[in-house]
């Protein structure tokens, strides 16, 4: 195998730079928590490139309960974000202000 | 060679897919893009010979987030956003920290010293689902066990505030 583990660096830091930017250029609720599945993508990849560059399986496991967890966070947001578009009729950010007064 | 090939084609994509994403005004495209991100991801995992997170990262993402996403997406009847998107502060200061942290993470991965530099990537360590559940089951047992119940309270929150009616 000879491709070097710089390049899964490279290309993640691209990819977590482009969930960066999708969080804060949009605004629609669902896009940003679709940026925020993307950025954790990018940190796996992150994960299982140093892991089996090191040989310790201990990363896939990590890798393994990320999945877990991003699974739990898009059905509780995405319930969150059901909740607000019940209420305010929008998915928005700029149309919700709960706190802003 | 074939390998590397392999990697740009996938590794391309998977930009190319990521500002798709970003870029387009439609959630259902965006949701679509993502999907294709996904898929050349765990194309990526396959050559560092991960194949069992490859195989989760379709089934789970690729399969069950995104079927949720684009379910959402169409119970919330959501269409092309209706306002233009204008460019103004909070885009320019997102470009502005999106580029900055790329830099960073750029550099740090161009001038790491020698660990990093003269890592070896050794393919007898496979990431098959035999070793994987070895350590999953002993050694990680009780993380795995946790993972069980907050999966169960998610279930349970997210019906809970799904079918909850506010005032």
């Amino acid at each position: 195998m000879e491709i070097p583990l710089t390049w899964y660096l490279t290309l993640s830091a691209v990819l977590f730079s482009i969930g960066v930017m999708g969080v804060l250029f949009r605004s629609n609720l669902i896009v940003i928590l679709m940026s925020v599945e993307l950025m954790l993508n990018a940190v796996n990849l992150t994960l299982i490139a140093f892991s089996q560059f090191m040989g310790d399986i201990t990363g896939q496991i990590l890798v393994f309960f990320v999945i877990s967890v991003a699974a739990a966070e898009a059905a509780v947001g995405l319930a969150i974000v059901i909740a607000i578009f019940r209420n305010k009729l929008t998915v928005d950010v700029n149309d919700i202000k709960l706190f802003r007064h | 060679m074939l390998a590397q090939t392999f990697f740009i084609a996938a590794g391309l994509l998977a930009v190319i897919a990521a500002l798709g994403m970003l870029v387009s005004r439609s959630p259902v495209r965006s949701a679509l893009w993502l999907i294709l991100v996904m898929l050349c991801v765990a194309g990526l995992y396959m050559t560092l010979s991960a194949e069992f997170i490859a195989v989760v990262q379709v089934l789970v993402y690729a399969g069950a987030i995104m079927v949720l996403f684009l379910f959402v997406i169409m119970l919330l009847n959501l269409g092309a956003l209706p306002n233009l998107e204008r460019v103004d502060f909070k885009k320019g200061v997102g470009f502005v920290l999106g580029t900055v942290i790329l830099a960073q993470l750029v550099y740090i991965t161009a001038t790491a010293s020698e660990p990093l530099a003269t890592a070896s990537f050794d393919p007898v360590e496979t990431g098959s689902a035999l070793r994987i559940a070895e350590e999953l089951f002993t050694r990680y047992a009780l993380p795995f066990e946790i993972i069980g119940i907050l999966l169960l309270v998610a279930t349970v929150g997210a019906v809970m505030l799904a079918k909850r009616t506010f005032e």
